[in-house]
């Protein structure tokens, strides 16, 4: 994929490097406006005090690093932090990563139909518009008529209120798995045909052949694998859609908590702070990742 | 047939029912509560009508949101198709000074600068510039988050498109345009299709953005309808909701389809949103 950079690059259609820029210059005029500019202007807003309405929303002040030490002392920042990670941790490194891999694993001695069947369910939780998956699962786990509570029999247990974080957990991983399953189908398609025949030769466990042959096989795979989709659950805003971070903050995870300090409480200047805290995160995991994509190449 | 071999068959296949019916369940809401004559938020073979059908026509805002996500989905698709060619084949047949560091940073842009971290900013800069309620803004934002992933895509596809068809064309004569009009692109034609398609099903799906561009109920995408809706309760929007849900999800679940069966899924590797 995208680390191919280098190849002779000849210009056969005589293209000629001014006319090349022109072709670039309307893509990277956009891309400068649109991401470069707002990532670099996050910085700047995050040293004012600058918000949505009253008197700082008209003369926004410069106030330092201000916004980064109250980032420090704050409960309810801390709390999405804290979220986020369990959010990352149970839904994308163990759930979509463990779903994924199994599916891909078990899959590929399945019939045809069974394979056929399995993948299109999982594609299409992948592929629907995040507002109709999310009340999808608003009524699979509603109080009074939900799905899950007839399905256990515990009609009145208002799960999304008394376990936010356990929901949202379930909902990303069926909403995310089908990715984690097509890369490590394609991952396990490297593995030797022969060397899984002779583990089953000389008669290792599934469990065995699992560890000693086909993991040093993919393990690339699942470093970048998991790298992509903790960054992607991290700045995932979905779960404002199934809880707006309630009940009392419980499943307040850091995009969640962005758009309410913002748009809800109007201090631009500090959720810009907390936004640039969240890019150079973002930043850190992909440069890790491209570096880990690099090295495979 | 061993009794081990039984054993790990019967598991084997409560597992992919296990995995199956948590993959399934969820969605058959979506497949009976909009043909049912008293929908709730449960599971149950409906009691056939297609009254909420026309409950959903005859509701006011229902199609209009979803005329604003055309309006705003082709808008993208169209830009971001259109400039992400022109940049790609200018970054794969030319050797632009400093191109390979270009490719790298766009590489980076894609995936760091996500909606969610550049909210406020774009929040600001939009209203500062006056374009709240505005779908034309909303889809040069959109289109501006996924130039980056669809020029890699579309460069792949070009890099892998032989030289040769343009060589020959140059020694029978043909200027730089006609090559570009009249061989380029029809040899590209299935990665334009399949990015146009790409970038439509994303922004078609998108609600962080116009969520936070639009305001008025009357110029809401399909998406942010739903929220709308959601946010309201109430019975007759039990009778709206599942059948606009069903409306809304078509266009991507055929789209999907159709790449499919054309040109086959591609995996790119790692490039969603």
């Amino acid at each position: 994929m995208a680390t191919r950079f280098k190849h002779p690059a000849q210009d056969v259609a005589g293209l000629g490097t001014g006319r090349a820029l022109g072709f670039l210059a309307p893509a990277m005029l956009l891309i400068a406006a649109f991401l470069v500019f707002p990532a670099i202007w996050t910085i700047y807003i995050g040293i004012t005090n600058y918000r949505l309405t009253g008197v700082e929303a008209v003369s926004p002040s410069m106030v330092g690093l201000t916004n980064y030490t109250r980032a420090l002392n704050d409960a309810l920042f801390h709390n999405a932090l804290w979220l986020t990670m369990l959010f990352v941790l149970g839904s994308a490194i163990v759930g979509q990563n463990i779903l994924g891999f199994t599916l891909a694993w078990i899959l590929r001695r399945a019939r045809p139909a069974v394979r056929r069947t399995v993948e299109a369910l999982t594609l299409l939780a992948w592929i629907l518009p995040s507002t109709v998956v999310a009340y999808l699962w608003v009524a699979f786990f509603d109080r009074d008529t939900g799905t899950l509570n007839s399905i256990l029999g515990t009609t009145g247990t208002a799960w999304l209120i008394d376990y936010p974080m356990v929901c949202l957990v379930v909902f990303n991983t069926w909403r995310g798995t089908a990715f984690s399953m097509m890369l490590y189908s394609s991952a396990l398609q490297a593995v030797p045909p022969s060397q899984l025949e002779s583990a089953r030769m000389v008669g290792a466990s599934g469990w065995q052949t699992l560890r000693d042959i086909v993991f040093p096989h993919i393990r690339g795979h699942v470093l970048t694998n998991t790298l992509l989709i903790s960054l992607w659950t991290a700045n995932d805003f979905s779960p404002f859609l199934l809880t707006k971070g309630g009940p009392n903050h419980e499943s307040e995870t850091v995009p969640v908590y962005i758009y309410n300090v913002a748009l809800q409480g109007g201090e631009l200047g500090y959720s810009s702070a907390i936004s640039f805290l969240l890019l150079l995160a973002n930043l850190l995991v992909s440069l890790i990742y491209l570096r880990l994509l690099r090295r495979r190449a | 047939m061993t009794p081990a071999y039984v054993v790990r068959r019967i598991g084997f296949y409560v597992l992919i029912c296990a995995i199956t019916v948590f993959f399934a369940v969820p969605m058959l809401w979506i497949a009976s509560a909009p043909f049912d004559k008293n929908p709730g938020l449960g599971v149950h073979w409906p009691d056939w009508t297609f009254e909420n059908v026309r409950k959903t026509l005859d509701h006011p805002y229902a199609l209009h949101s979803m005329v604003n996500s055309l309006i705003i989905c082709i808008t993208t698709a169209l830009a971001v198709t259109a400039f992400a060619a022109l940049a790609s084949y200018a970054l794969s047949r030319v050797r632009i000074p400093g191109r390979d560091a270009l490719l790298y940073g766009l590489l980076l842009l894609s995936s760091v600068v996500t909606g969610t971290a550049a909210m406020v900013p774009i929040f600001v800069m939009i209203y500062q510039l006056g374009l709240i309620d505005s779908r034309f803004g909303v889809a040069l934002v959109m289109t501006g988050g996924l130039l980056p992933a669809a020029i890699f895509i579309l460069k792949d596809f070009v890099d892998a498109v032989p030289k040769s068809y343009e060589e020959s064309a140059r020694v029978f004569g043909a200027s730089t345009l006609q090559i570009l009009r009249d061989v380029v692109l029809p040899v590209a034609r299935p990665g334009l299709a399949t990015i146009m398609v790409w970038a439509f099903v994303n922004s078609w799906g998108n609600f962080l953005v116009p969520f936070l561009l639009i305001r008025s109920i009357d110029l809401q995408p399909g998406a942010v309808l739903m929220q709308t809706l959601t946010d309201e309760g109430g019975s007759v929007n039990l009778q709206v909701l599942p059948v606009f849900s069903l409306l809304f999800s078509i266009p991507v679940v055929v789209l999907y389809l159709l790449v499919n069966s054309r040109y086959g899924f591609r995996f790119h590797g790692g490039i969603k949103s």
